[in-house]
């Protein structure tokens, strides 16, 4: 028996709370409802892509040609018209009403000019873009067909005119994966976001668990109050670690195999940058969930005392996933980004969409190590003094004077 | 042997313990009694390490008792405290561990402790869907299953029915027996008597009196109880020897003899009124032992 050291009573701890965490339906509920959020999620990003992406017309065969010079004009502008010929109007209105093309093009009564007899028809709703490109067809084709009359060749009409270009470029360079990044840094941020506050409550309760069952005190004759703080946060720790991999698993998986994210190796860098900060955030906030925690002696007061930390790690989130839509290289956010506070959650976002220099990455990591030693130490301390105080709930003030005695 | 040594302890202004001694030794029931308050629940805590003392020690076998020496004492505290959604199987075998043994020593003990107290057929159920009773007997289990070396128990016989007493005072006797020292508290003071070697009575923080029951008698004044019908009331007033007299109608009288008084002058007083019935000495009960020691 001489041989039971503290990394045992510690291995103990954790693996009780890990094993009894994960055969709770609130786990498998939790799982199985942050999978069916990051599936919406995927699909979401997939429908928004594709709303920019290919159009399925229909046309009769006395515009296809017209459809034909569409699609050219299209792909100039990076978007793609699939042509599909139907045989009159109302085999293609059909097919709209039931959705299987996006719009119908076909010939009209003409009334005046040569694209005046031209419909387009959509389902509830007709493409803006598609319109707009329609028209600049029918009018080019209007053109022609006047400058002809008049006397003039068309081609070299059209050649001065279209040399008649503004030239475009950037102050930096462009970056092509920049949305899919941006996709992840949000997901990275929301997965943390998550598991934090899902670690922490449980830490909260657990703690409270043992000091309203009062089985503490047994415990507390064969541990030291370190050992069971300590068990509880990696064991717990394990089981959000657990949750996060399945969902991100799962989340990578079906968003790569639909197509949305084609950066496989960024994301699975984003992921172990993730795991890295997930490691910072547990050490930070957990220890301080088990301190407020060891305060109140019953469950029902576990919410009230554990919400200013909760709030910290919200305020986190809410503040990246808002800035990092509206302008993810502020000075705002990197100084944010670099607050123990807040960086588990923002610096890992930024890592994702590559805005954050190795600097700061760097005087984050510093600070967040600083912050958890600090805190750590003085969770430590109010956690052994508040944890066998049972009845009332204990002062925050009183369980650090005792600290010092 | 259990050595509690000048053991202090306050919180703010009040004093919980002062100077608390008492030693226990292997083989030895040790009963700790006294009023709620009195500091016997602190000193315990103290003893398994639960609390710190401000002054004095806790030793076992000379040597000062360590974290380690704690995993080998067996503790059933005040608060009875077990997870309450944990199955009775899975939550002994995790005390075991947690007090040292391996898994495999540790179910197996778990195993032959819910047999010996009945609630092995309990061992799948969450400790919250047993009785009061049973939950009891788990507690007692989780305090003997890994074989302690000293027993402490906190009011172990508060709120059993008679049987779980008999089994429960079986255990401790057996563990006793087996050369363990065993301290307890408990306010059931027949009960204390009948078992236990030695007593501690303990007032304010400080022990008062302790030693067997026989060594407490010895210092208690001595007691004469007369049963004699025609005696009037005050006849034994003024007699040589006699403290004071407790009259309690019919004519039977309960005396409390001064240190070292000879009873015969009584009886003789006592014939003079008539018949006499009844002419004992009486041996106070621990429960009289322990009102005068309170109330002094």
């Amino acid at each position: 028996m001489s041989g039971f050291r503290p990394s045992r009573a510690v291995w103990l701890v954790g693996r009780r709370e890990f094993v009894t965490r994960v055969r709770t339906k609130a786990f498998v509920i939790g799982t199985v409802v942050a999978l069916a959020v990051i599936a919406g999620y995927v699909l979401f990003i997939r429908f928004v892509a594709n709303e920019q992406g290919t159009t399925n017309l229909a046309a009769t065969p006395d515009v296809v040609a017209v459809a034909g010079e569409l699609r050219a004009a299209a792909t100039v502008l990076d978007q793609t018209i699939a042509v599909e010929e139907v045989p009159d109007a109302a085999t293609g209105e059909r097919l709209v009403r039931d959705g299987d093309v996006d719009l119908l093009l076909t010939g009209g009564p003409a009334t005046s000019g040569s694209g005046a007899g031209v419909r387009l028809v959509g389902k509830d709703d007709v493409s803006e873009s598609v319109h707009a490109l329609v028209d600049s067809v029918l009018r080019a084709g209007a053109l022609d067909a006047e400058l002809e009359r008049a006397g003039a060749d068309p081609a070299a009409v059209r050649a001065a005119v279209e040399s008649a270009t503004a030239q475009v470029s950037t102050l930096e360079p462009n970056d092509p994966q920049r949305l899919q990044r941006l996709v992840l840094g949000i997901a990275i941020a929301a997965l943390l976001y998550g598991s934090l506050v899902f670690v922490g409550q449980a830490v909260a309760q657990g703690v409270v668990e043992e000091k309203a069952s009062r089985v503490v005190e047994l415990l507390l004759s064969t541990l030291r109050p370190w050992h069971l703080l300590l068990g509880k946060v990696l064991g717990l720790g394990a089981v959000g670690l657990l949750q996060m991999l399945i969902i991100a698993g799962v989340g990578l998986s079906v968003a790569t195999g639909l197509g949305v994210l084609d950066i496989g190796g960024i994301a699975l860098g984003t992921l172990g940058v993730g795991l890295f900060w997930y490691l910072l955030g547990l050490l930070l906030y957990a220890t301080v969930y088990a301190a407020v925690g060891s305060l109140v002696s019953r469950q029902e007061e576990v919410n009230g005392v554990v919400a200013p930390v909760t709030m910290t790690i919200v305020v986190a989130f809410v503040v990246s996933i808002n800035l990092l839509l509206a302008n993810p290289d502020s000075s705002l956010i990197a100084v944010l980004s670099l607050l123990p506070p807040f960086a588990p959650i923002l610096m890992p976002a930024r890592i994702a969409i590559g805005s954050a220099p190795l600097w700061q990455v760097g005087t984050a990591i510093v600070l967040a190590i600083l912050a958890i030693v600090a805190l750590t130490w003085l969770a430590g301390r109010i956690y052994s003094n508040a944890v066998l105080r049972t009845g009332a709930r204990v002062r925050l003030r009183d369980a650090l004077r005792a600290a010092a005695s | 042997m259990l050595e509690i040594d000048h053991v202090s302890k306050r919180y703010g202004e009040v004093v919980a313990l002062q100077d608390m001694t008492f030693d226990v030794k292997p083989g030895e029931l040790f009963g700790f009694v006294g009023s709620n308050g009195a500091g016997k629940t602190t000193t315990m805590r103290i003893a398994l390490g639960v609390l710190a003392a401000d002054a004095g020690e806790v030793r076992w076998n000379g040597q000062r008792v360590t974290l380690d020496t704690r995993r080998r004492i067996g503790y059933m505290p005040e608060e009875r405290g077990l997870y309450p959604k944990m199955k009775v199987g899975e939550q002994l075998a995790y005390l075991g561990e947690l007090h040292g043994m391996s898994k495999a020593e540790a179910v197996a003990a778990a195993g032959e402790w819910m047999e010996r107290l009945g609630v092995a057929g309990r061992r799948d159920d969450a400790v919250q869907k047993l009785s009061l009773g049973n939950q009891q007997r788990v507690q007692l289990a989780a305090a003997l299953l890994h074989d302690p070396e000293v027993l402490v128990l906190d009011e172990p016989f508060s709120g059993l029915d008679p049987v779980a007493v008999d089994v429960m005072s079986e255990v401790l006797r057996e563990k006793c027996t087996g050369g363990v020292p065993v301290v307890f508290s408990s306010h059931q003071l027949d009960l204390v008597e009948r078992i236990c070697d030695r007593v501690g009575i303990v007032r304010s923080g400080q022990m008062v009196a302790c030693g067997s029951v026989d060594d407490l008698r010895a210092g208690a004044p001595a007691q004469l109880f007369v049963h004699a019908p025609a005696a009037h009331l005050g006849w034994a007033d003024g007699l040589p020897g006699v403290r004071c007299a407790e009259y309690r109608g019919d004519g039977r009288t309960l005396l409390t003899m001064t240190p070292g008084a000879d009873e015969q002058p009584v009886l003789q007083a006592a014939l003079a009124t008539g018949p006499v019935r009844e002419f004992s000495q009486r041996r106070p009960t621990l429960t009289e032992l322990f009102r005068e020691v309170v109330q002094a």
